[in-house]
């Protein structure tokens, strides 16, 4: 499956499973997609049918509410079944409405911000203690930046060199009530990540080969990536609307959401 | 007792591959022997706790015992949500391990004083509380940690506490470590190092033939081990070093409501007063209420408070 048809597909059961369960963060989930798409498809080592596999790499989503991108992702290469997607937001799904360590093939429950990277610093550090080759992708939100926790962990992985530690940082510029820079602006992020030690590359989000070209490559020392990208991708009257981070789609929007997708060039 | 801690942690570490020294910029002249040994699994994280508990969570995540050690207020208030969240929630073998229980940091003042850590805590579900109160106490702690490595919180004093346990001792969840035993079912129950004062109170006429026991391992988890443990007697004297508010007076009230149990009871922890002013640890406690003076005054008036 190419990277885009798998974007696709994230974006389809993204939309299906928020309508199921009239739940929220779509937009965010939207925004997303194509860096899971890429991350899933082409750069990580992911054994599908395998996930605990000890050499897989760890992915971890630090934007919790953002966790039907993931199940879908999850969903769309097999490690887990369509019946298991239906689950979302279920009484006692392990599909919660925050990404759940309790399913197949997630790393770590999030949902509070800032705690990705910590965790993910730790998964690193322990790969570089044991000399283990396997990566650590951590992907946060923009807004998430504002957590000082996140800037504790950036200070200790450029200490400790932590070169098998990438951060994906989601940077769309709407967070829960307006956009970032009328909330607590990051101003220029990638000098400031930069200024910490790690290298930087920043990217359009939703080009797959510049994703794909970005995340693989490795770096001397922690790797950010910080994502331009827009939220609610992939079906207009989603875009860049804040409305989209609280409410799900009727049904003539779904149908209407699923067919913008599936015909986009 | 910090010194017994990281000397039974050298000894662990020397063949379990996977224990980890975490600290975060504190431990000065206590935990250099492991990082001297074992310079690859001391990581001293900075003075960042959310940081240091969120990365010892990912860390166990991987198979590591992580041992975190700190002066007691900041590897718990200030990480809490780490706490909660990230060890406690996902169930991860993260030993956070404190110094300075109760008022042992005196001259430094209320940020240094852990008045309300076994508040917090406690109400981790996952969690096992950790409350030696001598060196034997913490090496048999630690030999119970390492066997079974789980979220856990233990509760150091500082340093030169008196040693009431004979060597060998390990424990049992919820169960009482009776070090001296009485003949009129009835005993002083305390936790950390308040040793010394269970027994002064012990010489008192108010309380003699007491049993002095110390808890130095409760949770949760360990209510209906620890009601069992009450049917015993038919009074108890609780004393901590810590507010009486949610601490270990508090649980041992709600094991006594929830289990139906029958016994009088009195309880005496830290007073507001202890954290009105600033002086040494001792001059501290008396103005807590925690001395023979006080407990046994009040005791007799039926008072059980001194806030």
């Amino acid at each position: 499956m190419t990277s885009q048809k798998l974007a696709a597909l994230i974006r389809v059961k993204s939309l299906e499973m928020v309508y199921r369960a009239r739940a929220s963060h779509i937009g965010s989930a939207l925004s997303i997609a194509d860096i899971l798409a890429v991350l899933y498809g082409e750069v990580m080592n992911f054994p599908a049918m395998d996930p605990e596999a000890d050499t897989r790499d760890r992915f971890i989503l630090s934007k919790g509410h953002a966790c039907v991108a993931n199940y879908a992702a999850l969903g769309a290469i097999g490690t887990l079944n369509e019946e298991e997607l239906k689950t979302y937001g279920e009484d006692f799904s392990p599909l919660m409405n925050h990404i759940s360590h309790k399913v197949s093939g997630v790393e770590f429950s999030t949902g509070s911000l800032g705690h990705g990277l910590p965790f993910g610093v730790g998964k690193a550090l322990s790969a570089q203690l044991s000399k283990q080759s396997w990566r650590t992708f951590v992907l946060v939100g923009d807004g998430e930046m504002q957590e000082g926790s996140n800037w504790e962990a950036l200070m200790f992985a450029a200490h400790h060199n932590l070169n098998n530690l990438c951060l994906i940082i989601d940077y769309n510029n709407l967070q829960s009530l307006t956009t970032v820079e009328d909330t607590l602006s990051l101003m220029s992020l990638d000098d400031k990540v930069r200024a910490f030690g790690w290298e930087v590359r920043v990217v359009d989000g939703h080009d797959h080969r510049q994703l794909h070209k970005a995340l693989l490559e490795r770096s001397e020392g922690p790797l950010c990536v910080i994502c331009k990208t827009v939220k609610g991708k992939g079906v207009s009257f989603m875009e860049n609307q804040v409305s989209w981070h609280y409410s799900p789609p009727n049904t003539e929007q779904l149908e209407s959401a699923i067919e913008e997708i599936l015909n986009a060039k | 007792m910090r010194n017994e801690f990281i000397n039974s942690l050298c000894i662990a570490a020397k063949t379990n591959e996977k224990i980890v020294l975490v600290v975060g910029d504190l431990g000065y002249s206590v935990v250099e022997p492991f990082a001297e040994e074992f310079p690859d699994r001391f990581i001293n994280s900075g003075i960042a706790e959310q940081n240091m508990m969120g990365l010892a969570a990912g860390l166990a995540s991987e198979g590591y015992h992580v041992f975190v050690y700190s002066i007691a207020n900041f590897p718990t208030f200030r990480c809490a949500e780490q706490i909660r969240n990230d060890v406690d929630y996902h169930k991860l073998d993260v030993t956070i391990v404190t110094v300075g229980g109760g008022v042992a940091y005196g001259n430094l003042g209320y940020s240094h004083h852990a008045v309300q850590d076994l508040a917090l805590m406690r109400t981790m579900p996952n969690m096992r509380i950790f409350t030696p109160t001598d060196a034997e106490e913490v090496a048999g702690c630690m030999a119970y940690l390492v066997k079974n490595p789980q979220p856990s919180y233990l509760r150091l004093g500082k340093a030169g506490e008196a040693v009431k346990n004979k060597s060998g001792f390990y424990p049992i969840p919820g169960k009482l470590n009776e070090l001296k035993v009485g003949n009129v079912n009835k005993a002083i129950i305390f936790i950390g190092r308040l040793n010394e004062l269970a027994f002064n109170l012990g010489s008192e006429p108010a309380f003699k033939n007491f049993s002095i026991c110390s808890l130095p391992c409760w949770s949760m988890q360990d209510k209906q081990v620890f009601a069992n443990e009450l049917k015993r007697y038919n009074e108890v004297l609780v004393i901590e070093d810590h507010f009486k508010d949610a601490g270990l007076c508090s649980w041992v009230q709600e094991v006594k409501s929830e289990y139906l149990l029958d016994f009088k009871a009195s309880y005496y922890g830290l007073g507001f007063d202890s954290i009105r002013q600033v002086a040494s640890e001792a001059t501290l406690m008396q103005k807590g209420g925690l001395c023979v003076k006080n407990i046994t005054t009040n005791y007799l008036r039926g008072i059980d408070s001194f806030a």
